[in-house]
């Protein structure tokens, strides 16, 4: 049952009713300076970007398997059932290796904080438990950012690039990219001359495979590697202990006579 | 006690200072006041520096640990001591340094109660608190002949073995997987530095770091503390430095071969002047000078093509943890001085925890007691000098 967003930029008429509703959700300022802003930051989880009057919103993807998820030490980062990849900030110990491990550049800082936090788009978890979109999806007045099921959302782009694909490229974004994600991006602009990724440079590979082939190896590595050294040990010191040994016997034979 | 005021002793202080302002401005205003580190670039000085060169640094000791008690080496036993002393200061100075990057380090117990075992930065750190702990044993025997506790001393020869083989399985296992960090960011780290073969690389620098390291550390604590040269040790050592050097370069080699970089490697790029850099003063530099039986076989020498090497694989986890990710990311990262004098700090401290160390425990073995009058304060800052000279690069 796992829900995702499917992000038509053919349809965006560039509002930013996305931006203010997700920063009135998360609580987070917004006003007309922060509108301007071209970049997500600790305090603007998605932005709408524009070039050559179209239109292109950057959010966290929140992977199938996420990145951030998997190399986080402590498990402050996890994927729901529901789709959305949350933060528990009272596990967080801020080592920041979520933020380098996103291929999508995707968890931000609050440098200036003294206790900071991770912040990025949580694809309002609370709100899906409770039955509702997403805050963006539910403010998008041309259905831009649609919210559903995720098997759903990719028929339907499925079916909107069959049917109009003289506007679409022919790709939907999110769908294979770092083993899939539940954000969708189709568009008729390459994603990447918007900052996002090149898909043949992310590939298709879940990212938590790269580091898992050799996490994987470890509790086979630790019995055997230490049983190797213990075995050194022996051997290196067992001339030693021959050779005392064999002096106290000596030493009995001589004390016994 | 009059204290007398020599030039090292003003720079150590000025280097003091300067760490304690940017602590202040590190811990009162938060990371973005004290370094140029962004969203972009989250990881800067004190990861590339602190983290990967610092565990780097201290790798004489379970190097040593290992050739000694081990592969029971009993000629090279004279250094294990100071190897072991130098890897102990250089881990807790490593958590010290981790203080300042982790931006919640008042939470940094969570990592006992809420594990997540598929992630590397994990396992690097469990090893790392179970090797301080190995380390703390591996030293707490000085502190016992100093003050002549003969039980402790046997209890502590009991579990020897079992401390020797436990530090050397974390050693291999966290010094590789600081490499392996890395693993996750193919389409972020430059191809000249992503492979699969990392943690491969990151074991066997650490390996040749930790015998260049103890020839470098015997060589200043001959000169600081008027220690007569064991010139054979450090000649078996610097054999030993360039047979794993050679191992190095074959991997270096081979993983660009396989990966069929090495045409792109000799093309001039800003990532080829670094990664030249590197290579020469990793390999190139000191495989010749070594392969001179001359050079081999004298200190300065072999302290020289020691010091040559430890600076280029410091480049090498510079390259890795900084410059490899400037194309990704679009523009440079320089750090800020406040964290350049963090780093600075940290290290003056452990040469200053090292002298002190020297003075007051039977560290050098034929030294079993130490004359106060030779040893002064500031020996401790004399040795500085070369490295904290190259401590940003």
């Amino acid at each position: 049952m796992s829900k995702a967003l499917l992000y038509d930029a053919t349809m965006c008429i560039g509002c930013k009713q996305c931006e203010s509703g997700c920063a009135q959700q998360n609580k987070l300022p917004y006003d007309d300076k922060v509108a301007a802003e071209p970049v997500q930051s600790a305090h603007k989880y998605t932005v709408v970007l524009t070039k050559d009057d179209k239109f292109m919103r950057r959010l966290c993807m929140n992977c199938e398997k996420p990145a951030c998820a998997s190399v986080c030490p402590v498990g402050a980062m996890h994927k729901t059932k529901e789709g959305p990849v949350v933060y528990d900030v009272w596990k967080c110990i801020g080592c920041r290796y979520c933020m380098v491990a996103c291929a999508f550049g995707q968890p931000k800082y609050e440098w200036q904080s003294l206790n900071p936090r991770i912040r990025k788009c949580i694809m309002c978890p609370d709100r899906i438990i409770a039955g509702k979109q997403t805050a963006c999806a539910e403010i998008c007045p041309t259905g831009a950012t649609k919210f559903g099921e995720r098997d759903d959302l990719i028929k339907e782009a499925q079916g909107r690039i069959r049917q109009n694909p003289s506007t679409y490229l022919p790709r939907i974004y999110g769908l294979n990219e770092v083993g899939g994600t539940s954000v969708f991006i189709l568009s008729s602009m390459k994603v990447e001359e918007y900052g996002y990724p090149a898909s043949a440079k992310i590939g298709d590979t879940a990212m938590p495979e790269y580091t898992g082939r050799v996490m994987e190896r470890i509790p086979d590595f630790i019995p055997v590697w230490t049983l190797v050294l213990g075995g050194i040990y022996w051997v290196s010191h067992r001339r030693e202990e021959v050779a005392a040994a064999e002096a106290e016997e000596k030493k009995q034979h001589g004390s016994g006579k | 006690m009059k204290i007398k005021l020599t030039f090292w002793k003003v720079v150590f202080i000025v280097i003091m200072v300067l760490g304690l302002y940017s602590t202040v401005v590190r811990f009162f205003y938060g990371l973005g006041a004290v370094s140029n580190m962004t969203d972009q670039f989250p990881w800067g000085l004190w990861i590339g520096f602190d983290l990967l060169c610092g565990v780097m640094l201290a790798a004489g000791g379970f190097c040593m640990v290992g050739a000694v008690y081990l592969f029971n080496v009993e000629r090279l036993h004279s250094v294990v001591r100071p190897a072991v002393l130098t890897a102990f200061l250089g881990y807790v100075l490593f958590i010290v340094g981790l203080m300042f990057d982790l931006g919640r380090p008042w939470y940094i117990w969570h990592q006992l109660i809420y594990m997540n075992p598929h992630s590397v930065m994990f396992e690097v750190g469990i090893c790392v608190m179970s090797y301080t702990t190995v380390l703390f044993f591996e030293f707490l025997p000085n502190v016992f002949e100093r003050f002549n506790l003969q039980a402790p001393i046997k209890w502590i020869k009991k579990i020897y073995p079992v401390l020797i083989i436990l530090g050397i399985l974390l050693s291999t296992l966290h010094q590789s997987s600081l490499g392996s960090l890395y693993l996750i960011m193919p389409s972020k780290l430059h191809p000249f530095w992503y492979t699969p073969a990392l943690p491969f690389l990151f074991f066997g620098s650490a390996i040749a770091v930790g015998l260049a390291m103890t020839i470098f550390e015997s060589t200043q604590s001959a000169k600081a503390f008027g220690r007569h040269l064991e010139l054979p040790v450090l000649v078996e050592l610097g054999g030993a430095l360039l047979v794993a050097l050679w191992v190095n370069a074959l991997l270096r080699f081979e993983d660009y071969f396989h990966r069929g970089l090495l045409g792109q490697i000799i093309k001039p790029s800003y990532e080829a002047y670094f990664l030249w850099l590197e290579l020469a003063l990793t390999f190139v530099i000191p495989i010749t000078m070594l392969s001179f039986k001359k050079v081999r076989l004298s200190p300065g020498g072999l302290y020289l093509a020691s010091v040559c090497s430890v600076l280029g694989f410091i480049t090498n986890r510079l390259n890795v943890s900084v410059i490899g990710f400037e194309t990704y990311v679009g523009h440079h990262y320089v750090p800020k001085w406040t964290e350049f004098s963090v780093t600075l700090m940290i290290v003056a401290m452990g040469f200053a925890l090292f002298g002190l160390a020297v003075k007051y425990l039977p560290i050098f073995p034929e030294e079993r007691h130490p004359v106060q009058q030779r040893l002064r304060t500031e020996s401790a800052s004399v040795v500085a000098t070369p490295v904290l000279g190259h401590a940003g690069d």
